[in-house]
């Protein structure tokens, strides 16, 4: 069975059209590399899974797990499982990364019906998880983002997806601002954390970070629509000839 | 004034004892010599263990008068003869309290009644006081309490000054400190209004002499039709002396709340260091601020600067943190929390702030007040929390 479904699906901001009928379907453990130029919609697509609501949905369907997405929250996708590492990760001064994260999980927990977890249980996984990508311990007790450098952001993001353990994993361009050393913790962690049970969909508009995370398949996102669908050799094809060959296919 | 007329309070007459017992604001962990001032008066506290065995001395204004005059001669006090019901503390030379004072404003009215205080506090030279003053009211009854309070920082002295007013709806506070900084002089403040129906607070630092410093924080928390006003002087008369000023509010439903903060720098006050800073967060787009600052500077070789921001909570920290999974109304606690403890954080007395960061973020909870006998009466706790946003760092 798909773990997600997305059908037909039409986005606009402040009207105008970004999404023109994308549709795309990942199975459990399978991971997506969605690429393509910049402003054709690949960040719109990822935001609209999440539950941004600056973006209207004017068209299609997302059935994520038997539901209808659309009819849950931000927070109650998340506690579904769904986890997105944001493109440029927010800074929140005065909100410290174990806070935060105790939050989450607890909040998670509770939509699930589950106690909070124990303070010493929650500590270990933290250890535990920090280790995935080499988060500096320090970092822990200081507020979420605030003052991190670009790879400092990024790593936290996949250290949180490791506290979290989501079920569909959508990775918003988290090669970017990287150097080559970053990009390797990131993509080990990334690869740590890949099982049967849950998928990824990589947003990346270089083939580079596909070196490391190797996808099951590569589609790429033009104007609004999946145009391609391809293995894992299409993003070669697409670093070798660039998106312009894709106009005259 | 909340529709209140003052003509329809009557003057506090001088309460029975008896009639406040039972009540204390704990501070857990903490342990303060305990002053009491009931409806405005003051009560000699009868607990022996609260002997402070230095020179020490608290009393009455009308005490002092008749036996300190000779102390209170020294300082050019305006108006002598007007204070009565207020407070006399003097901390004399050389002498270091080991313990926090803390002074205990209790109005329990039975009626609409107004409470007029006017106290005097002298630290003497190299002499160091942590003073927490806390304003409660004990039942929902309308009070306008009055309170004027002066305080001397002699040379190389130093204060720590605590203000929490947590006051019923109903009811109003006004104050009005002076804090007179000699030479080398230390002073900090943390002013927390966290609850009443109208707060005015006046707060006036004046450097009378060179190498003092003056830091200044508050934090403000109004919901409903409440008022807070913070107008806050700084006079820089003599050299080498720094301030700071940071103040931070949040507003929901129809509150409203004014900041006006005003740097005078003296013409001979060179190398004067001040700074100034407003935040405020708006949760309705009923709510009001106005921030008002005002620098007078009569000297070229100075550093000063000034900031005020009016905004709502921050939109993209809250997709983030609902992309975790966080509920909305938890998201929106964590950073008004975040917000708060700004302020919090610089406190040095741990129990205090432990005690302060309970209260806040009941405070919070309650969205803003809803929760009041929980949230109001400090040994009334009220235990269900959703999010537990102090214990973990």
């Amino acid at each position: 069975m798909s773990l997600i479904e997305i059908r037909n699906l039409h986005a606009s901001i402040n009207g105008k059209e970004i999404l023109k009928g994308v549709d795309l379907t990942i199975n459990k453990g399978e991971v997506h590399a969605v690429m393509g130029p910049n402003g054709n919609g690949k960040s719109t697509l990822a935001s609209v899974i999440a539950g941004k609501d600056n973006f209207e949905v004017t068209q299609g369907e997302i059935i994520y797990q038997g539901k209808n997405l659309f009819d849950l929250s931000i927070d109650q996708r998340a506690a579904e499982g769904i986890f997105l590492g944001f493109q440029y990760p927010v800074e929140i001064p005065g909100v410290s990364i174990s806070n935060f994260m105790k939050t989450a999980i607890n909040e998670q927990r509770k939509y699930k019906g589950l106690d909070p977890m124990p303070t010493f249980e929650f500590m270990k996984l933290m250890e535990e998880k920090k280790k995935i990508v080499e988060l500096d311990s320090k970092l822990a007790n200081r507020s979420v983002n605030e003052g991190f450098s670009g790879g400092e952001k990024k790593k936290n993001e996949i250290f949180q997806m490791a506290m979290l353990n989501p079920t569909l994993s959508i990775l918003d361009e988290t090669d970017s601002g990287l150097d080559i050393d970053a990009l390797r913790i990131v993509a080990a962690g990334v690869n740590a954390l890949r099982s049967k049970e849950n998928s990824t969909i990589l947003i990346t508009h270089y083939q580079r970070l596909l070196d490391y995370i190797v996808p099951d398949f590569v589609h790429v996102l033009y104007e609004g629509k999946i145009v391609k669908t391809g293995p894992k050799e299409l993003a070669l094809e697409l670093e070798e000839k660039g998106y312009e060959w894709l106009k005259y296919e | 004034m909340n529709g209140l007329n003052m003509n329809s309070f009557k003057k506090a007459t001088r309460p029975k004892e008896e009639d406040f017992a039972g009540f204390s604001c704990n501070i857990p962990q903490l342990i303060t010599h305990r002053i009491n001032q009931f409806n405005g008066f003051f009560f000699e506290n009868k607990d022996s263990n609260l002997k402070i065995n230095n020179g020490t001395i608290v009393c009455s204004m009308e005490t002092a008068k008749q036996k300190y005059s000779s102390i209170l001669a020294k300082k050019n006090i305006k108006d002598l003869s007007s204070y009565e019901e207020g407070l006399f503390i003097y901390v004399p030379k050389d002498a270091q309290i080991d313990l926090p004072l803390q002074i205990l404003d209790i109005i329990k009215a039975e009626d609409s009644i107004l409470i007029n205080s006017k106290s005097i506090i002298i630290i003497g030279e190299n002499s160091k006081l942590k003073l927490i003053c806390c304003d409660d009211t004990v039942n929902n009854k309308s009070s306008i309490s009055e309170n004027s309070l002066q305080i001397f920082l002699e040379d190389n002295s130093s204060l720590e000054y605590y203000k929490m007013e947590n006051i019923n709806n109903s009811s109003s506070i006004f104050t009005e400190t002076d804090f007179i900084l000699a030479s080398n002089a230390s002073l900090t403040t943390f002013w927390l209004s966290i609850n009443g129906g109208n707060i005015r607070n006046k707060l006036n630092v004046s450097f009378e002499g060179e190498h003092s410093k003056a830091e200044l924080y508050g934090l403000y928390l109004a919901d409903r039709d409440q008022k807070v006003l913070n107008e806050i002087s700084v006079k820089h008369n003599k050299p080498n002396c720094i301030s700071t000023q940071l103040y931070k509010g949040i507003l929901d439903d129809s509150a409203e709340a004014e900041f006006k903060g005003h740097i005078n720098v003296g013409k001979n006050a060179y190398l004067t260091e001040a700074t100034q800073n407003n935040r405020n967060i708006l949760l309705t787009d009923k709510a009001r601020v106005n921030t008002q600052p005002f620098l007078e500077i009569y000297n070229d070789d100075v550093k000063c600067s000034h900031g005020a921001t009016i905004g709502q909570l921050d939109q993209s920290a809250m997709f983030y943190m609902r992309s975790r999974g966080i509920t909305e109304r938890s998201a929106k606690m964590l950073l008004m929390y975040a917000f708060c403890n700004e302020v919090l954080s610089k406190a040095s007395l741990q129990e205090l702030k432990d005690k302060l960061q309970d209260i806040i973020k009941r405070r919070l909870h309650g969205e803003l007040s809803s929760c009041e006998n929980c949230v109001l009466v400090c040994n009334n706790p009220c235990e269900s929390m959703d999010v537990d946003i102090t214990k973990i760092n």
